[in-house]
């Protein structure tokens, strides 16, 4: 899609910056006339809604990073300060925790949509991985900020999951005692926790830089998967896509501010208003919703090591997907059973969902949910590792249109457009 | 000619191997003090000891003390505890190893090995799984399948003598380093 420039300096000063630093020829090339597939629908929006998370969670951070206290001590109350005492606090606060659960909404769409039009295959196995990067720092990213509070759930949350690292044979205790800087999660993991929460969001922004740029090699698939053949496939990014994007993210922005001023605590856990106490667990603990599938794979393996290997396998596996799946067509419109696969896939990461949110031992209608969780596991790994393979291979997908134009405008698409 | 180029040659190759040798070295000698800083301080490894007062426990209870920022299970154990700790075969057990600071590492996990004084047990109370705090059984509340606790966070049990019996925890309940002071009072660390 990049092709040669179209930026045509008008004044003076246009030429001579662009002479210097063109930057508004980059913006110009990647955000005016950018040619984009003119079939992309709603799903395709919520690259900019990402984008609109992440500068939220960077401004509404930065404001709270002035009146929180890193130490063990002060933590809990300065939180409290914020929420009670510091004008506007209770706002920006609400904001940054509701925004992360935001966040991950929309990177979760983002990641199915990814997954159910092939975006991940050829050319576009970096931009892929680069995604999943992005979520790998986001996770880390949001674990860390949610130790900050120093709440219950804060401090046996960072217990818990540093503790991942202890399941390393030989060096996993080492390495867990090098992440607190004590023997126990306290005062020095709180205030290197604070460090990495403040540092990893620009990093994050360097990354889905890199995503950007990778992106705009190849251009955007699409939801027929079908490559850009010509000019009349496209229209340019400006005024057609900023305002499709620019709508849903109102649309996106008014269930944000639901949750914010109407159900601030929805995705919160009251134990975490209570102040950290190491000597007592909260009976239940429970991750923050974005990681209970990954949580309930954890639980449903009664043995430490094997149990953080499929964790980490997990996500670890997505990094494979481009190469994972060898079907030529992208688009699961035309692919009849893999349509079915996916589904069911979308199903066993809700019901993964679900399991790791109740008590370990929990059954329903007589079947224990550990079970459900344990196959529901396997079949996350089923689906990446064994019928995306085959299915490439046996399967006949639909007959593909022979152009985006073509499927767009019917008949008139034969006669050249304007 | 070519003989002096080929020497030349062999110098300047010289030079650069040696100089990027000793940047990298450099580096990493630089790079340590930067991981080993997340180690524990010397404030965090001058560790302190506890002495604890057992003269108020009754049998059948459990007293939650901090040692070392960690939480500390002291358990006066019934007869029947023990007599149910001392009845398990330590083939059958997951973790066949005592677990004891005061006993030698390779020490099988019997109860005799768990602890001094068969009526008191002395454990940390970090769940060798993911180290959440394990919840003791009482007569009135069972936790867990063996009657020692029973970890809420992923449903490990142990069983009176601390020992895993059950879920994904790999060791038994590590016993610190202490010993009695009286018959009433020990030292812990």
């Amino acid at each position: 899609m990049s092709g040669p420039s179209t930026y045509n300096p008008k004044s003076g000063f246009e030429r001579w910056l662009d002479a210097r630093l063109p930057l508004p020829r980059l913006m110009h090339d990647t955000m005016s006339t950018f040619p984009t597939p003119r079939n992309l629908n709603i799903w395709y929006t919520f690259g900019g809604i990402l984008t609109f998370c992440l500068a939220v969670q960077i401004v509404t951070g930065v404001v709270l990073a002035m009146h929180y206290v890193a130490n063990a001590n002060l933590a809990f109350d300065s939180v409290e300060a914020i929420m009670r005492e510091v004008n506007y606090g209770w706002l920006i606060r609400y904001m940054h925790s509701n925004g992360a659960s935001m966040f991950f909404l929309a990177v979760y769409i983002h990641m199915f949509r990814g997954l159910y039009y092939g975006s991940y295959k050829n050319p576009r196995e970096l931009i892929w991985i680069i995604g999943v990067l992005i979520y790998l720092l986001m996770m880390a990213t949001a674990f860390f900020g949610y130790v900050l509070p120093w709440g219950q759930m804060s401090f046996w949350g960072a217990t818990v999951i540093t503790n991942l690292f202890s399941a390393i044979p030989v060096v996993g205790n080492s390495i867990a005692t090098w992440l607190w800087g004590d023997f126990a999660v306290g005062d020095a993991t709180l205030n290197r926790f604070f460090s990495l929460h403040y540092l990893l969001p620009f990093i994050i922004s360097g990354v889905v830089g890199l995503h950007i740029w990778a992106l705009h090699v190849p251009g955007n698939n699409n939801p027929l998967g079908i490559d850009v053949k010509s000019p009349q496939d496209t229209v340019p990014f400006h005024p057609y896509y900023t305002v499709k994007d620019a709508f849903y993210l109102v649309c996106f922005i008014i269930l944000f501010a639901a949750f914010v001023f109407y159900s601030p605590d929805f995705f919160g856990s009251p134990d975490n208003y209570q102040p950290a106490n190491p000597l007592v667990t909260p009976p239940d603990i429970v991750p923050e919703w974005y990681l209970l599938p990954f949580y309930a794979m954890l639980r449903s393996i009664p043995n430490k090591l094997l149990g953080v290997i499929v964790m980490g396998g997990a996500i670890v596996t997505l990094v494979f997907i481009p190469w994972l799946d060898t079907s030529r067509v992208r688009s699961c419109r035309f692919r009849p059973l893999m349509k079915q696969f996916f589904w069911a896939f979308a199903v066993a990461c809700l019901l993964l969902g679900y399991c790791g949110a109740q008590s370990v031992d929990a059954e329903r209608f007589g079947v224990p949910l550990v079970w459900v969780a344990r196959i529901a596991s396997l079949y996350y790994f089923a689906f990446f590792w064994l019928i995306m393979p085959v299915i490439g291979l046996i399967e006949t997908p639909k007959k593909l249109p022979a152009s985006i134009a073509q499927s767009v405008l019917g008949d008139n698409a034969a006669t050249p457009a304007e | 000619m070519a003989a002096t180029t080929s020497d030349a040659g062999t110098r300047r190759d010289f030079i650069y191997v040696a100089s990027a040798s000793i940047g990298a070295v450099g580096a990493a000698a630089m790079a340590w003090p930067f991981i080993d800083q997340m180690n524990p301080s010397s404030a965090a490894l001058a560790l302190g000891s506890i002495e604890v007062d057992l003269a108020a426990i009754q049998p059948g209870q459990q007293v939650l003390v901090k040692w070392r920022g960690q939480p500390l299970f002291v358990r006066r154990r019934t007869p029947a505890e023990i007599a149910s700790a001392k009845a398990v075969d330590v083939a059958s057990l997951p973790d066949g190893n005592a677990r004891n600071a005061n006993v030698a590492d390779s020490a099988p996990a019997t109860d005799a090995n768990r602890a001094i004084k068969p009526e008191w047990l002395v454990v940390k109370g970090v769940c060798t799984h993911l180290g959440c705090t394990p919840q003791a059984a009482t007569p009135q509340i069972p936790q867990g399948e063996y009657g020692g606790w029973l970890c809420h966070c992923h449903g490990s049990m142990y069983d009176t003598a601390g020992r895993i019996r059950k879920g994904p925890a790999p060791e038994n309940l590590a016993v610190p380093p202490y010993a009695f002071l009286s018959d009433t009072r020990i030292k812990v660390g």
